[in-house]
């Protein structure tokens, strides 16, 4: 045993093993943590929509303990035949703690099973792959939605660093100094699942879904670079884990109360901020191709868009890549403007002066609170506002936003010049 | 003029920067999300309901005793007030019936029986409930009035042969309907 944990330790002194070692742990953490909130953000759109408009949305598939009926009567005591067969008397401990959880009923945890049972039937739902598509592509097109949000939730800070005996970790997969360029260029490659799913599907309006996809998403590719730069200047630099850094120290981006956050320039930086944000988030619902702006699976004039020939779990790759994007938006929202990881009122450097790891917990389960209130904001939004008419789309981003965006860079360096 | 051209409203400066119109909308969906939530929904009274906003949990909860009077669910035969089958077998319904979910094998009635003069009565009468659509013709064409569209609306079958309805029950479904046609009476 002392053998096994010193060569344990030979191991994490080693920087390239340590280094390996927890990128691995955190690349786990953070992929079970993306594919979860998808799947709650499922549950929560149902949920949200459906209190919107009066009614409980899904709320009845929970935990389905009267499963274990077989195994012991209904009424009198639950799980008697298995009970029996372990030989624990009727009487004891186990049997009536049985009895106590009452384990013979269905238990509706607020529905939130419903989206694993949607996973599940649409995993069993039969996969038609029409005879006039081409092959490869088609096949092709899922992955390449599903894959990029995935990929660019890797330079995504989730807490502060932890410096342990072995050596420093930042709680990031990849620290990169050209943070939200990875995230932009990444989910940018998304579009060429969407084209590939509308050209591929050989069908008149997949393809027009696919074309749609493309040059909104082009588009509003431009304008998110662009808004996103006033913060970049403010900053002065790319690596969003010091960015969220800053954040913590200074006040968040649109919440500057603590710090250096309470200097006149930082105040005056609110209007450009606020700007920007309204545009980055705009920009980001147009990316995650969200109501308003999912002109790109309208289904009021293109059927289905671009996934209309796809069944089973080929359409369900689409559907969660969808809600990954969502997730990788919002948590590019709250880590540039709303702080990231930090607790605020500089509560971080508090907290990391008693325990690291306590710290680091904490704004983990911070940063997880954020990004769930920023995909209920997501939701939000789509239940209240239609759809925009396809030019409409268009003119917002290339009349409006781009203008805007510039304009907006502009006055961040006045402000930033004659302000101090 | 065969059309009528509507004006467009114009809208204010603030309206086309659209932000304050956002969060208007915003607002609202906030105040049914929480009056949802609350219990507090609007209509709800109306709507008798248990559940989040104004619905009903359904197996729990029914609708109905609220069922209006035009209702029109599963159909059904009737007997008389004296328990003779009304039906006469003539197939009208069976004609009429645009999805075809009526099968009538005609017989005959017994000359002891107190309706002789009846002649027929169905030997067969099944609905197929897989293709009825609930229209009600089959009861509008009925000239005994012994067919008639019940509330039932929960056909829940768990294979195809047993959404065929036999005539035992759908006479036990229908039960008997008060109004006493004579015109089979002997006696009278």
């Amino acid at each position: 045993m002392e053998c096994f944990w010193t060569w344990c330790c030979d191991i994490l002194r080693n920087p390239t093993w340590f280094y390996l070692l927890t990128t691995v742990a955190k690349l786990a953490l953070t992929f079970a943590v993306i594919l979860a909130f998808v799947v709650l953000s499922v549950w929560i759109e149902r949920r949200v929509a459906g209190w919107i408009q009066d009614r409980p949305g899904p709320n009845r598939a929970g935990l389905p303990l009267f499963l274990l009926r077989p195994f012991g009567s209904k009424k009198a005591q639950p799980l008697a035949g298995l009970l029996h067969f372990f030989g624990c008397p009727p009487d004891g401990h186990i049997a009536r703690l049985c009895r106590w959880l009452r384990l013979d009923r269905e238990i509706p945890i607020f529905g939130l099973i419903q989206p694993c049972l949607d996973g599940a039937k649409l995993f069993l739902k039969q996969e038609i792959t029409p005879s006039y598509v081409r092959k490869f592509y088609f096949i092709l097109a899922p992955m390449l939605v599903l894959g990029p949000p995935l990929v660019a939730a890797a330079v995504i800070p989730f807490a502060s660093e932890v410096s342990t005996s072995f050596g420093d970790i930042s709680m990031c997969v990849a620290n990169l100094n050209i943070g939200p360029l990875w995230v932009f260029a990444v989910s940018g490659l998304s579009v060429y699942g969407l084209t590939l799913a509308g050209w591929s599907s050989n069908s008149k309006y997949p393809f027009l879904g696919g074309l749609r996809a493309t040059a909104q998403l082009i588009s509003y590719e431009v304008a998110m670079g662009l808004s996103v730069i006033p913060l970049l200047m403010m900053f002065g630099t790319l690596n969003l884990q010091e960015i969220v850094g800053a954040q913590a120290a200074d006040g968040w981006t649109l919440l500057p109360l603590w710090g250096n956050g309470l200097a006149v320039q930082r105040w005056a930086l609110l209007i450009p901020m606020g700007i920007s944000f309204l545009m980055f988030a705009t920009c980001i619902f147009a990316e995650a191709n969200r109501t308003p702006f999912d002109m790109a699976e309208c289904e009021t004039d293109l059927v289905g868009g671009y996934h209309t020939e796809y069944s089973s779990m080929k359409f369900a790759s689409f559907f969660m890549g969808e809600y990954a994007a969502m997730v990788i938006g919002s948590a590019m929202v709250v880590t540039l403007f709303l702080g990231g990881w930090s607790i605020g009122f500089g509560a971080d450097a508090a907290l990391a002066s008693c325990s690291e790891w306590l710290a680091v917990a904490c704004q983990f389960a911070v940063f997880l609170l954020k990004l769930l209130a920023f995909i209920f904001f997501f939701v939000w939004v789509r239940w209240t506002l239609p759809r925009f008419r396809w030019d409409q789309v268009m003119k917002l981003c290339w009349l409006v936003f781009i203008e805007l965006a510039v304009a907006n860079i502009i006055l961040t360096a006045v402000i930033l010049y004659f302000v101090k | 003029m065969s059309y009528i051209p509507v004006k467009r409203p114009k809208f204010s400066l603030l309206d086309r920067i659209y932000v304050v119109e956002l969060v208007k909308g915003l607002s609202i969906t906030l105040k049914h999300l929480v009056l949802s939530l609350l219990g507090k929904s609007r209509s709800k009274k109306d709507f008798n309901g248990a559940g989040i906003g104004a619905c009903m949990p359904f197996p729990e909860q029914r609708w109905d005793d609220r069922l209006p009077s035009y209702y029109r669910g599963a159909p059904t035969l009737v007997r008389g007030e004296d328990g003779r089958e009304r039906c006469v077998s003539c197939q009208l319904c069976e004609f009429i019936c645009p999805a075809r979910a009526i099968r009538v094998t005609p017989g005959e009635v017994d000359p002891g029986s107190p309706t002789p003069k009846q002649e027929k009565a169905p030997l067969k009468f099944e609905i197929d409930m897989l293709r009825c659509i609930y229209c009600g013709m089959c009861q509008e064409v009925c000239p005994e009035q012994a067919i008639f569209l019940s509330k039932e609306y929960l056909i829940t079958p768990t294979d195809r042969s047993q959404a065929i309805r036999d005539k035992e029950q759908l006479y036990r479904l229908g039960g008997a309907k008060k109004g006493l046609i004579n015109k089979w009476n002997q006696y009278k």
